[in-house]
């Protein structure tokens, strides 16, 4: 205890924080271009994203810091207690909170509206991770399998009932946190394989999904390659997994159109009459953007409003069309860098509690990162639900932050074994 | 066996991140760098401003009744992409066209500017409601053609073309000077109050932004529609004119050239304004438009020539009460002067004929009455000469003062497109032509008879009247009352300057005494209507190019005036002969709402008066015209 007060910045791990701050930097800057009308209005300008995307800057920072200062047993001892408030915080904003485009999950305070749904992340992980570090506690026990489920699906419910299925679907990525502490593999290879094949068979190429699926299986080979026996089933897998994408699309191609089209609509692929326009005009201009991009601030397809919701949940479709492939590649390997990072930090806690939420917290970003690029691009459903940290809106900002500077603050006592 | 396989179950999530990474790596990669055809998407990608066309605003006469309004027409409008198996034979059939005439109307879209297989072009032009319905019934056996409604002008009076005037395409002038708004193909007001009242007829057009593709198709509207604006539709315009009285002096100059103007004294109010040969305005709206006006513009009687407001004539006698009146003014001679009449006059060796025969005059009265033109020559002199310390040059420019207060000399200012000013010859003028000082009366006789330089339009001449039955001030002359909006019903009446004529109050009564007599008892006889105290002046211009042009110009009743009018009818001879009848025919029906039993004679003779061959023509290629489009 006494060597942790000494110096709690050292023991920070500024590497995240770094990257955290580029994040947001990056994302501040990319709304700026995307709410900039060639009116020259300062970033600061509060009139537009940039300038309230600024004051919400602001807040995290000092969120941030509270959150570091504080004794990270606060966050241990009443995880509970979090998850309780939020869940009745979240039912009561059904009761009197404002509608914004048609879900009413949102709260006003002042001149900023809040919605507490998001917040409900860190809550949901503090949960999980308290539950899961408990003792005796055994997810592969049914008994215990189902109160972690409880736990994750009492919020995904409140929120389905919402109506916010961005925000529900999001904390499908904890089957991953579940993956890591034990939960039989084959509840997430079967469900993921089934889905992502599902999904990618009827949106991309069935040819060249079968070529990076092999490419994917060879990776893994490749890495144990000592296994012969692993590599034979894996090559195995290869054939399932293609031989399923060829029927998956073989009986797509079988439907009747208004199927295929309700299907398509549902993918956010290509229909008639414009339905599927968002993701259309999303890859125009990622696509214009080209090997080097057209320049920041020179987006002409997001400048002129082609793609809707360009700061929040298309705000990928400016950066690939200003920044280019150079641009959004790197943001990619950032992000790739920023997740492996808080799994290298997640797997060097010695307590259980702060590995699972560690887990949690890059399962959660992972997911939304997934989910909001691929959307974009168009290899996944159009599911509303922001870039962490880049996206504008001071709900999400607040909300990632906090879930990320609990585990910052978690592990500073990395070597504490109880929590 | 699972857990084998999962041993490292950090690096299998650690697998999985990068697998997604590399997938969106590869996607960007080909999205941005392989496929190329983004940037072209992009580059085509583009919002289209389409235009919406407002309602053009109505017109009404002064009682209310519709005189312009708005057709709805079809264009039949092909997608030649979408277009395919088309039954040709049945189309024809219900276009009532022949197979030959359907390839040609194919072969014309093809060549048309600005021709799309991808896009919506016009096939057939300009279908009526009827055609249109019929054709409609069948439109889903001809996949790829539509019907795209439209809007022309129609004419329900067909009468008044020139002062209505009509719609076109906007000229390359027009559209420099609106500033962008005006684009090539739009239609606006050509003529008549449609060219005047454009910005209230109008409207303002609206905008909507829709999404085009690289084919210029139509994706959808941009942003929900929330940057579109609706289309304004244009005012209602309320004219002056009282389409019963216009269609009636249509009637009574068919087969004349020549103008009648009727106004309301009190007001300015232009009552009716025809220009013969008239015709149909519909012949120019829609389709046949280019054809028609090609056929109207060649034709010799030149219908397309606005004579009330750009014909000008020597007055003749019809002016001969400004002469009195200025002479009254200036106290040069008094209401019983007299004038001795032998049936010419010596102007100091020019000879001035009385045309007609008749006592000497011994006032004012009597000579109006006779319209005796020694007198009036005298009366020109006295004002020029006994006006005290004036030389002649001084008491001439006086005299053009005043005849300009009547709206002479100048033009009047009324609300259509184009007018000229007439001529009351000057000071200045004169010592140009005759050197300073080196004119007098005698050279000038003849403008006291309304001869010489003087030269006024059709429509100076009513308001000369107006000016009169209104003892000394005349409201400028105006097609146009008041402007309506349908939406909001703001109404704005327009306002039009009073002009006060250089007379005394009190000397018009002599001279409308006279004017009365001349209609009672004297050469306009042949205008009098029992029990309507009208009061005018007849005029024999003379026209050095065939016979004299007759007319006549008065007002009624003589107390309370509600119409003057002025009627020209070019070579009809003496002003009694046609104009009289014709104005009298106009005031009566205007005042009575019908013609007496027994001038109906005189109405059926004015109709059927065919003055064709002194224009050298043999037939009335407008009526013609007119009589086609009626069908």
């Amino acid at each position: 205890m006494a060597r942790k007060q000494e110096s709690l910045t050292g023991k920070m791990d500024w590497l995240t924080i770094i990257l955290y701050g580029v994040l947001v930097l990056f994302g501040w800057a990319v709304i700026y271009s995307s709410s900039y009308s060639g009116d020259e209005k300062s970033v600061f300008d509060s009139s537009i994203n940039s300038g309230k995307q600024f004051q919400w800057i602001i807040a995290s920072i000092i969120l941030a810091s509270i959150i570091l200062i504080v004794d990270s047993r606060f966050y241990t001892t009443f995880s509970y207690a979090f998850y309780v408030l939020l869940m009745l915080f979240v039912v009561l904003v059904m009761f009197v909170g404002v509608e914004v485009k048609g879900q009413r999950n949102w709260i006003r305070i002042g001149g900023f509206q809040m919605q507490p749904s998001e917040m409900a992340k860190f809550a949901v992980s503090l949960a999980v991770a308290k539950f899961i570090s408990g003792l005796n506690v055994d997810i592969r026990k049914w008994k215990d399998k189902w109160r972690v489920f409880a736990i994750i699906g009492i919020p995904v419910l409140i929120v389905l009932i919402q109506g916010d299925a961005g925000s529900a679907i999001v904390f499908v990525a904890l089957a991953l946190v579940l993956f890591r502490e034990g939960l039989e593999s084959y509840y997430l290879i079967i469900g993921a394989s089934v889905t992502v094949l599902g999904v990618l068979a009827l949106l991309v190429n069935k040819f060249i999904l079968a070529g990076v699926l092999l490419a994917a299986s060879l990776i893994v080979i490749y890495f144990s390659r000592r296994n012969k026996k692993l590599a034979l089933i894996i090559l195995g897998l290869w054939v399932v997994a293609s031989g399923f994408v060829f029927s998956v699309d073989f009986a797509f191609k079988k439907m009747k159109p208004h199927q295929r089209d309700r299907i398509n609509v549902l993918l956010g692929k290509e229909v008639e009459n414009g339905k599927d326009w968002n993701i259309r005009q999303s890859i125009i201009a990622i696509g214009s953007g080209g090997f080097f991009g057209k320049g920041y601030l020179n987006g002409t397809q997001t400048k002129l409003k082609f793609v809707p919701e360009q700061s929040t949940d298309f705000i990928f479709s400016s950066i690939g069309e200003e920044f280019g492939f150079i641009g959004s590649a790197m943001l990619i390997i950032v992000f790739l860098g920023f997740f492996y990072r808080l799994l290298y930090l997640a797997e060097r806690q010695r307590s259980k509690f702060s590995r699972v939420y560690g887990y949690c917290v890059a399962s959660i970003l992972f997911f939304h990162f997934l989910i909001n690029v691929g959307m974009a691009i168009g290899v996944a459903p159009v599911i509303g639900i922001p870039l962490p940290f880049i996206s504008y809106g001071g709900s999400s900002l607040l909300s990632f932050t906090v879930l990320l500077f609990i585990f910052i603050r978690l592990d500073t006592q990395r070597y504490d074994v109880m929590r | 066996m699972n857990k084998d396989l999962f041993k490292n179950r950090h690096q299998v999530i650690q697998i999985i991140i990068a697998f997604f990474a590399v997938v969106f790596l590869l996607r960007l990669f080909y999205v941005q760098v392989i496929d190329s055809k983004y940037v072209s998407l992009a580059k085509n990608n583009a919002i289209k401003e389409l235009d919406v066309y407002p309602t053009r605003g109505m017109v009404y006469d002064r009682k209310g009744e519709l005189i312009v309004y708005n057709e709805a027409i079809y264009d039949l409008m092909i997608i030649p992409r979408q277009a395919k198996g088309v039954d040709t034979n049945k189309l024809c059939e219900l276009l009532d066209i022949t197979k030959e005439e359907y390839i040609a109307h194919l072969l014309e879209m093809k060549h048309a500017k600005g021709y799309s297989s991808y896009k919506p072009n016009v096939f057939f032009k300009q279908l009526s409601l009827k055609d249109y319905s019929r054709l409609q019934e069948y439109l889903y056996l001809f996949p790829g053609f539509y019907g795209q409604v439209r809007t022309i002008r129609k004419y329900p009076h067909r009468v008044a073309a020139t002062i209505l005037g009509d719609i076109g395409e906007v000229d390359d002038k027009s559209i420099e000077s609106s500033n962008g708004y005006y684009k090539p193909g739009d239609y606006v007001g050509k003529s008549g109050i449609e060219k005047v009242y454009e910005k209230e007829l109008g409207g303002k057009r609206g905008k909507k932004l829709v999404f085009v593709d690289v084919h210029n198709r139509e994706m959808g509207s941009f942003n929900n529609g929330e940057y579109d604006t609706l289309a304004v539709s244009g005012d209602n315009v309320i004219a002056t004119l009282d389409i019963k009285l216009q269609e009636y002096a249509e009637q009574l100059m068919i087969n004349k050239k020549g103008s009648v103007v009727a106004i309301e004294p009190s007001t300015g109010e232009i009552l009716a304004l025809v220009s013969s040969p008239g015709y149909d305005p519909n012949l120019l709206c829609g389709a046949v438009r280019g054809k028609n006006f090609k056929s109207l513009l060649t034709d010799s009687m030149l219908p397309l020539y606005s004579r009330p407001t750009l014909a000008t004539y020597p007055p003749g006698s019809s002016f001969k009460p400004i002469i009195a009146l200025i002479a009254l003014n200036e106290g040069v001679q008094g209401v019983n002067y007299g004038v001795p009449c032998n049936g010419a006059y010596n102007a100091g060796g020019v000879i001035v004929h009385c045309s007609h025969h008749h006592p000497s005059a011994t006032n004012l009265q009597y000579a109006m009455a006779q319209s005796c033109n020694p007198y009036f020559c005298q009366t020109f002199r006295n004002s020029l000469e006994k006006l005290p310390n004036t030389t002649t040059a001084q008491a001439f420019d006086i005299w053009v003062k005043a005849c300009n207060s009547f709206g002479l000399g100048m033009r009047t200012g009324i609300d259509l497109p184009s007018e000229v000013s007439g001529n009351i010859p000057t000071v200045k003028y004169f010592n140009r032509i005759y050197g300073e000082g080196r004119w007098k009366f005698p050279t000038i006789v003849s403008l006291g008879i309304g001869q010489g330089e003087v030269l006024t339009t059709p429509l100076q001449m009513a308001n000369i009247f107006a000016c009169i039955s209104n003892h000394g001030y005349w409201i400028t002359p105006h097609i146009v009352k008041k402007i309506t909006d349908p939406l909001t019903n703001k109404d704005v009446t327009h306002q039009y300057v009073k002009h006060e004529a250089l007379i005394a109050k009190e000397h018009f009564v002599p001279v409308i005494e006279g004017l009365f007599e001349v209609v009672e008892a004297g050469t306009a006889k042949a205008a009098r209507v029992e029990g309507i105290t009208l009061c005018g002046k007849t005029g024999t211009a003379q026209n050095p190019h065939g016979d004299n042009h007759s007319m006549f110009a008065g007002f009624a009743p003589k107390d309370e005036p509600k119409i003057a009018i002025a009627v020209v009818v070019e070579n009809g001879g003496y002003g009694a002969t046609y104009a009289a009848p014709i104005a009298s025919l106009l005031v009566e029906k205007y005042l009575n709402d019908t013609i007496a039993t027994k001038r109906l004679p005189i109405e059926k003779r004015m109709i059927e008066a065919n003055l064709l061959n002194k224009y050298g023509v043999h037939t009335n290629k407008t009526a013609a015209m007119n009589a086609e489009g009626e069908e």
